[in-house]
C-alpha cells in the first residue's frame, strides 16, 4: 500500500483555512513546549557560533599572519576548533529534542483522528475512500511533523542568518556586502513563481500516479475477470495510457525543476565572481585586508543554503497548511450518530419499527418508507424481499449504523437514539453477508465484540457456526488470517463471522443473509444449531431461501422499501403471489418436482 | 486486556515483504540483469550523461582554486601597481568555470530525469503487463495486495534511487575524491593533514550506515503494520461499530502506533548523531587547517589564497557525506525492491501461449477431457483420472459438496490451470494449442467473483465485446433481466459504478457479470456459482434466459442450490474427484437411491 495510492484527489474541497487550520493543531505541541523553547535556543546560538568561526579565520589572516606574530595562532585557532564544537553540540541537542517532540506530535494526532474516524458514522464511512483517509494519516502527517520540526524552525533561523550575514557583509565592506544583498532577490523572487507552478505539477504528478496506482489495483483484482474474458490487451493499453500521462508529466516536473535548481546554484556563483573581482580590486586599493576578502568569500557560502532552503521551506509550509485542512476536515465532522444516556438495564429484546423512512445522505430517494414491524422478545423474523428492496439497509437500522430519517426504531420501547451506543450494540450482533476478516488471529477475529470471551465460549460459538475448519488450520486459533495471513473460503469466511455474532450473545441477532455461500449440506447442521441460538433470543433474519426462512417464527415480506405482508411462511406461500414468486420455483421447477415426486411414488 | 502481539496471530514467514538484514552493494544477479534491460535503450544517453557529469564536476572543483588564483596571484600585481589584467583573465575564467557548471548541470539533470522517468515508464508496463500473463495459479497464490505493493510502492522505490540517488551519490564521491586529490596538489603537507580525517569519517559513516539500515527497516515493518490495521478498520467499519469493537482497535492502533513512533524516534535520533558527528569532525579538521595553515603561512610555507581555498574545500567535503550515507537507504530498498521484481518477471507463466497455435476462429464447443489428472500441490490429487465427454450444445451440471472438485474442473475448460496428466480438447484441439486470443473468445467462465471495473454500467457489461453496440448491450442486459435494475440507476446505463461497483448490490453485480458473458457470446460458458447472490426471481430470470442462451452452444453449471442445476441435460455429481452419478436430472431423480435424488427430496421438501 502506498502513501501514492492514497494521494488522490480529496473528495472535499480544500478549505482556504492555511495557516488558521495549522494554528488550530497547536494544541497537540503544547506538551514539547520546553522542547521547541530548547530546540529555537540552541538553533539561533548555533547561527551565531557558524558565523563566528570564519570571523576568527579573518583574525587569523590578518593578525599572527600578516602581523608576522606567532602568538596568537594558537589562542585563536584554539578557539575556532572550540566554536567547532560546540556547533556540532548545539545541532546534536537539538535534534534529538526535537525526534521526541514531533514524533510525539505526530503520534497523537493520529491516535486521535483514528479515534474520531471510528466514531462517525457509516454515513461518513460509505462516502469516503479508505485510501483517503489512509493518506490522512500517512502523507499529510508527515507533512506536517516535516514543518512541525524542520520547517517552521528553520523559516525562523533561514531568516535571521540571512539578515545578520548581510548585515555583517554589508558591516565588512558594504560594496561587495550589497552585490551579495541584491543576488539575494532574484532568488527570492523566483523561488516563489517556481513553487507555485511547481505546486500545480506535483500535483499533477500525484493524481496522474494515483491513476496508475487505481489502475493497478483494478487489474490485479479483477485479474480473474480479465483473463476469462481474454482482455489483457485492452488492461494493457489502458494502463499504457496512464503511465504515458505520467511519464510526460512527470519529465515537465523534472525540466521544471531542473532549471530551477541550475539556476539557485548558479546566482551565488555569479556573484561569487563579481565579489572575487570587485574584493580583489579593493584589496589591491588596501580598501580592506586578505583577511577579510576570505572571510567574506567564505560567510558568503554560508548563504546559499538559506537562501536556497527559503524556496523549499516555503512549500513545505504550504504542504503543512493544506495537509492542516485535510486533517482538519475529518476532525470538523461531527459524528451525526450521537449515542443517548440510556441503558437497558435487562433488555427484553422487543424490537418494533414505527413508521420508518430511510434515505441516504447524498440522496433524496426514499430506501425505505412508513416501515412498522413488531418483533417479540425472543421471536424470530425472516425479512424476504426481492434484490434491492432495502433488506440490508433495514437490520443496520437496528444497530443505528445508519439513523432512521423518520420515524422510530424501539427496543423494548425505547428509541435506539436514546440509548447509549455501547449499550445499544451489546443488546444487537449482526453476522453480515459480506463478512469483514481482519488481518489477526482467528481467535481475536471471533472475539471481535468480545474480547473477555472465555475459551469454552469460543468453543461454543465455533460449533454453532460450524466453524471447526479453525482448529485445522496450522496453529488452530492463533493463527493469522485475512489479506495478511491465510486466506480462507467464501463459506468460511461466512461461518467465522456467524460466529462472532453469536459470541457476542446478543439479545437481538440479526443474521444479514450469512449462510448464502454455504453448501447444502453445512447449511443443514448452521441450520439446526442456529435454531437453538434463536429460541432464546429475537431475532431477524434476510433470507433467499426457504430453508433459511423455516429457521423464523414468522415472515415479513419487504416490497419497494415497505413491508407488505406479515405472517407464517405456508400462510403466505399459499396466498401472498409474490412472496411465492420470490421464495418458490417456478412452474418448470415444481413440474420437476412434481416429476421427482411421481418418482418416488 | 492485552495489547500486546497476540492478536496478530501467527502467519507463515513472507519474506518478501521484509527488508534484507544485510544489503550488500552487490546486487542479485537477476536484479542486475533487470536494471541492465532496462538501461540498455539508453546506452548512449548514460555515456553523454557521464561525460556531463565528469565536466561538471570538475568545473566546480576549480572554483576555490580559481579563488586563490585570484587572491595569491591576482592581487600582488595590484598592490605592485601592474594594472588588474592577470586578475581580469582569472576572473574571466572563473566565470567561464561557473557558467559551464551551470550548462552541464542543467543538462546532467535533464538526461537524468529522462532517463528515470523511461525506466520507470518501462518497468512499470512491463510488469503490469508480466502480472498479466502470469496464470491464475500464480495469482491464486500471490495476493492481489502484494500484486499491487510490486507495481506502487516497490516501482517507487527505484524511482526514488533513479531520482535523487544516482544523482547524490555520483557527485558526492566526485567531490570527495576531487577535493581530496587537489588538497594534496595544493600543499601536500597541509593536505595529509586535513584528510587525516578521513578514517575518523569512514568509521562514522560504517557505524551509521549498518545502523540506520536496521532503523530503517524497522520503521517500513512498523509502519507496514499500522497501514494495514487502519486500513482494515476503515474498510470494515461496519463490523467494527456494530460489535463495539472501538475500544479494543484504540488500543491496537495506539499501541502499533507506538512501535512505529519508537522506530521512527531511534532513526532520527540516529541521524541526529551522524550528522553532528560529521559536523564534528569537519569543524575539528578546519580548526587543526587553520591552526597548522596559519602556521605554515607564518613561515611563508603558503600563501594566504591556498590557505583559503583549502578553508573553501572543505566546506565542499563534509557536505556529501550526508548524501553518501543516505543513498544507502534509498539504494537498499530499491535493491530489495528490484530483487522482488525480477523475481515475478522471471516467473514463468505455468500455462504458457502455444508457439505455434492452432486457429480456431469459430468454435462449436465439443469438449473432451481425455484420462485428466489434476493436483493443485504434488502428492495431493484433487481429480485422479476424469474421462468425460461434452458434446457441442450440452448443458452439463456439476453437483457436489465443497472439495468435490467442481471448480478445479471448470478452471482445468477455462484453462486457468493445465493438467497435470491427460488433455482437454476443444472440437478437438488440445486447449494448450490454441491460442489465449481464440480460446478465451471461445471459452468465458463466471464466477462469484463479480469484478466491476471503473466505468459506467454499459463499460463493464462491454468488457465481454468492446466493439458492441449500445443496442447491444442494452439486449445483453435485457436478456438476462438487468436491464430493470439498471434503467433504474441515476444515470442509466451511464452510472458510473466507482468504488468497485459502490451502490450495486452484490446480485446487481452478479447480473452485470451475467450480462457480461452473455454479451461475449462464447461457444462454450462456464458458470461457477454464478447465481449464488441473486433473489430467486432474479435466478429465475436469469436461468429463463439462460434456457435460450444455452440451447445453442456448450455449458458447464456449477451450483449449490438444485433450481440452478435442473436447466441441465446432464448432471454429475462429484465426490472427492470422481463421478459418482452421471444421468439427466429426471433419470437421477427417478433412480430414487443416489445422492442427487437425496438431495433433491430435501429441497423438495424446503418448498412445501
Amino acid at each position: 500500500m502506498s502513501a501514492q495510492t492514497a494521494g488522490t484527489a480529496s473528495a472535499t474541497p480544500p478549505r482556504q483555512g492555511g495557516v488558521r487550520s495549522l494554528w488550530r493543531l497547536r494544541s497537540y505541541m503544547r506538551p514539547y513546549g520546553s522542547s521547541l523553547v530548547i530546540m529555537a535556543t540552541t538553533a539561533v546560538t548555533g547561527v551565531f557560533v557558524s558565523i563566528s568561526i570564519p570571523l576568527v579565520t579573518k583574525a587569523m589572516i590578518d593578525g599572527p599572519i600578516a602581523d608576522k606574530e606567532a602568538g596568537p595562532i594558537l589562542p585563536l585557532g584554539l578557539l575556532a576548533l572550540a566554536l567547532g564544537v560546540v556547533e556540532a553540540a548545539l545541532i546534536l541537542i537539538r535534534r534529538w529534542v526535537q525526534a521526541r517532540a514531533v514524533l510525539g506530535f505526530e503520534t497523537a494526532v493520529r491516535d486521535d483522528l483514528y479515534r474520531h474516524m471510528q466514531d462517525l458514522p457509516m454515513a461518513f464511512h460509505g462516502h469516503w475512500q479508505s485510501g483517503q483517509l489512509l493518506s490522512r494519516i500517512t502523507v499529510d502527517l508527515s507533512a506536517l511533523r516535516r514543518f512541525m520540526g524542520f520547517g517552521m524552525l528553520f523559516l525562523v533561523i533561514n531568516i535571521i542568518q540571512l539578515t545578520v550575514v548581510t548585515a555583517l557583509l554589508l558591516k565588512m565592506y558594504w560594496p561587495l556586502g550589497l552585490v551579495v544583498a541584491v543576488s539575494a532577490i532574484p532568488i527570492i523572487l523566483l523561488s516563489r513563481r517556481f513553487e507555485q507552478k511547481y505546486v500545480v505539477v506535483s500535483r499533477q504528478v500525484q493524481d496522474q500516479q494515483g491513476d496508475v496506482a487505481t489502475a493497478v489495483e483494478e487489474a490485479a483484482v479483477g485479474f480473474r475477470s480479465i483473463k476469462s474474458f481474454g482482455r489483457r490487451p485492452h488492461m494493457e493499453e489502458k494502463f499504457g495510457r496512464h503511465t504515458k500521462t505520467l511519464y510526460d508529466t512527470s519529465l515537465e516536473k523534472v525540466r521544471l525543476s531542473s532549471r530551477f535548481w541550475t539556476f539557485l546554484e548558479v546566482i551565488p556563483n555569479i556573484s561569487l565572481v563579481i565579489v572575487l573581482l570587485l574584493g580583489a580590486l579593493a584589496v589591491g586599493r588596501e580598501d580592506i585586508s586578505p583577511g577579510t576578502l576570505v572571510a567574506f568569500i567564505i560567510l558568503m557560502l554560508q548563504l546559499i543554503w538559506p537562501i536556497e532552503a527559503l524556496g523549499f521551506i516555503l512549500a513545505m509550509a504550504q504542504e503543512a497548511m493544506t495537509a492542516s485542512d485535510r486533517v482538519l476536515d475529518i476532525f470538523d465532522t461531527e459524528s451525526t450518530v450521537q449515542g443517548g444516556d440510556r441503558e437497558l438495564e435487562r433488555p427484553r429484546g422487543h424490537l418494533m419499527f414505527e413508521h420508518v423512512d430511510f434515505h441516504f445522505p447524498d440522496s433524496d430517494c426514499l430506501v425505505l418508507r412508513d416501515v412498522n414491524l413488531d418483533v417479540a422478545p425472543g421471536e424470530t423474523i425472516a425479512i424476504v424481499g426481492a434484490t434491492g428492496s432495502g433488506k440490508t439497509v433495514l437490520t443496520s437500522l437496528v444497530p443505528r449504523l445508519y439513523d432512521v430519517t423518520a420515524g422510530r426504531v424501539t427496543i423494548d420501547d425505547v428509541d435506539v437514539r436514546e440509548l447509549t451506543l455501547p449499550s445499544l450494540r451489546t443488546v444487537v450482533a449482526t453476522a453480515f453477508e459480506e463478512p469483514t476478516l481482519f488481518s489477526m488471529s482467528a481467535r481475536e477475529n471471533i472475539t471481535f465484540g468480545r474480547p473477555d470471551a472465555s475459551d469454552s465460549d469460543i468453543a461454543a460459538a465455533i460449533e454453532t457456526a460450524q466453524a471447526g475448519f479453525v482448529h485445522e488450520l496450522p496453529w488452530g486459533l492463533d493463527t493469522r488470517i485475512g489479506e495478511q495471513g491465510m486466506s480462507l473460503s467464501g463459506g468460511q469466511r461466512q461461518r467465522l463471522a456467524l460466529a462472532r455474532a453469536v459470541l457476542a450473545r446478543p439479545r437481538i441477532l440479526v443474521l444479514d443473509d450469512t449462510l448464502s455461500a454455504l453448501d447444502v449440506h453445512t447449511e443443514a447442521l448452521v441450520e439446526t444449531a442456529l435454531r437453538r441460538v434463536l429460541a432464546d433470543a429475537t431475532g431477524i433474519v434476510v433470507a433467499h431461501r426457504a430453508s433459511t426462512v423455516l429457521l423464523a417464527d414468522k415472515v415479513a415480506l419487504l416490497q419497494d422499501g415497505t413491508i407488505t405482508h406479515v405472517g407464517d411462511h405456508h400462510e403466505l406461500l399459499a396466498t401472498v403471489a409474490t412472496y411465492r414468486d420470490l421464495l418458490a420455483g417456478d412452474a418448470d421447477e415444481e413440474s420437476l418436482a412434481a416429476e421427482g415426486r411421481g418418482a418416488l411414488r | 486486556m492485552t495489547t500486546t502481539n497476540d492478536w496478530r496471530g501467527v502467519a507463515a514467514e513472507n519474506r518478501d515483504d521484509e527488508m534484507p538484514d544485510k544489503v550488500s552493494l552487490v546486487l542479485k544477479e537477476r536484479s542486475r540483469r533487470l536494471l541492465g534491460d532496462l538501461l540498455r535503450p539508453h546506452k548512449t544517453i548514460l555515456i553523454w550523461l557521464m561525460v556531463a557529469v565528469l565536466i561538471e564536476n570538475a568545473a566546480r572543483l576549480s572554483v576555490p582554486y580559481l579563488v586563490k588564483e585570484g587572491i595569491d596571484n591576482g592581487i600582488p600585481p595590484i598592490l605592485a601597481g601592474d594594472g588588474s589584467k592577470t586578475l581580469m583573465t582569472i576572473v574571466a575564467i572563473l566565470l567561464v568555470a561557473v557558467l559551464v557548471q551551470a550548462v552541464t548541470r542543467q543538462f546532467f539533470l535533464m538526461l537524468a530525469g529522462r532517463i528515470g522517468q523511461g525506466v520507470l515508464l518501462s518497468l512499470r508496463r512491463r510488469v503490469f503487463s508480466h502480472f498479466q500473463k502470469l496464470s491464475p495459479a500464480f495469482h491464486d497464490g500471490y495476493t492481489s495486495g502484494r500484486v499491487i505493493s510490486r507495481q506502487t510502492s516497490d516501482v517507487d522505490a527505484i524511482y526514488e534511487l533513479l531520482e535523487t540517488g544516482f544523482d547524490g551519490l555520483i557527485t558526492a564521491v566526485l567531490t570527495m575524491f576531487g577535493t581530496a586529490v587537489l588538497l594534496l596538489v595544493l600543499d601536500l603537507k597541509l593536505g595529509l593533514v586535513a584528510l587525516l580525517c578521513f578514517p575518523l569519517l569512514y568509521l562514522l559513516t560504517r557505524w551509521f550506515r549498518t545502523e540506520s539500515a536496521k532503523a530503517y527497516r524497522r520503521t517500513r515493518e512498523t509502519v507496514a503494520v499500522v497501514i494495514v490495521h487502519f486500513v482494515e478498520t476503515m474498510t470494515g467499519m461496519r463490523a467494527v461499530q456494530a460489535f463495539r469493537r472501538e475500544r479494543r482497535n484504540q488500543d491496537i492502533f495506539e499501541s502499533v502506533d507506538d512501535d512505529y513512533r519508537r522506530a521512527n524516534e531511534r532513526a532520527f535520533r540516529l541521524v541526529g548523531l551522524f550528522m553532528p558527528g560529521i559536523k564534528l569532525i569537519g569543524n575539528i579538521t578546519i580548526g587543526v587547517v587553520l591552526i597548522y595553515g596559519a602556521h605554515l603561512a607564518f613561515n611563508n610555507e603558503v600563501t594566504v589564497g591556498v590557505l583559503a581555498a583549502f578553508l573553501l574545500y572543505l566546506r565542499q567535503f563534509f557536505d556529501p557525506m550526508q548524501e553518501i550515507s543516505q543513498f544507502y537507504n534509498t539504494f537498499q530498498s530499491a535493491s530489495a525492491a528490484l530483487e522482488k521484481l525480477s523475481g515475478v518477471l522471471e516467473e514463468d507463466p505455468s500455462v504458457p501461449e502455444p508457439q505455434t497455435p492452432i486457429a480456431l476462429p469459430e468454435a462449436h464447443g465439443a469438449l473432451h477431457l481425455d484420462h485428466v489428472s489434476f493436483s493443485y500441490v504434488e502428492d495431493r490429487v484433487v481429480l485422479p483420472d476424469l474421462e468425460l465427454e461434452v458434446p457441442a450444445g450440452m448443458t452439463l451440471a456439476l453437483v457436489g459438496t465443497t472439495g468435490a472438485g467442481k471448480t478445479t474442473l471448470a478452471k482445468l475448460v477455462a484453462r486457468f490451470y493445465d493438467p497435470t496428466d491427460g488433455r482437454i480438447t476443444l472440437d478437438g484441439i488440445d486447449l494448450r494449442e490454441i491460442s489465449e486470443q481464440d480460446l478465451r473468445t471461445a471459452v468465458v467462465m463466471v464466477t462469484q467473483e463479480n469484478f466491476l471495473f471503473n466505468g459506467t454500467v454499459a463499460d463493464n457489461i462491454r468488457f465481454g465485446k468492446p466493439d458492441a453496440t449500445v443496442e447491444q448491450v442494452v439486449g445483453a442486459a435485457k436478456a438476462i433481466g438487468a436491464h430493470d435494475f439498471i434503467v433504474a440507476l441515476p444515470e442509466g446505463y451511464e452510472t458510473d459504478v466507482a468504488n468497485r461497483g459502490g451502490r450495486l448490490s452484490a446480485g446487481q453485480r452478479q447480473l452485470v457479470a451475467f450480462a457480461r458473458a452473455f454479451l461475449a457470446d462464447p461457444a462454450v460458458l462456464i458458470l461457477d456459482e454464478a447465481t449464488s447472490s441473486l433473489d430467486v426471481p432474479s435466478e429465475r430470470l436469469v436461468q429463463r434466459a439462460l434456457r435460450t442462451i444455452l440451447t445453442d452452444r456448450t455449458a458447464i453449471i456449477i451450483a449449490h442450490r438444485l433450481s440452478t442445476v435442473e436447466i441441465a441435460d446432464r448432471i454429475l455429481v462429484m465426490e472427492h474427484g470422481l463421478i459418482v452419478e452421471d444421468g439427466s436430472p429426471a433419470d437421477l431423480v427417478s433412480a430414487g437411491d443416489g445422492r442427487f435424488s437425496d438431495l433433491h427430496d430435501a429441497w423438495v421438501a424446503s418448498l412445501a
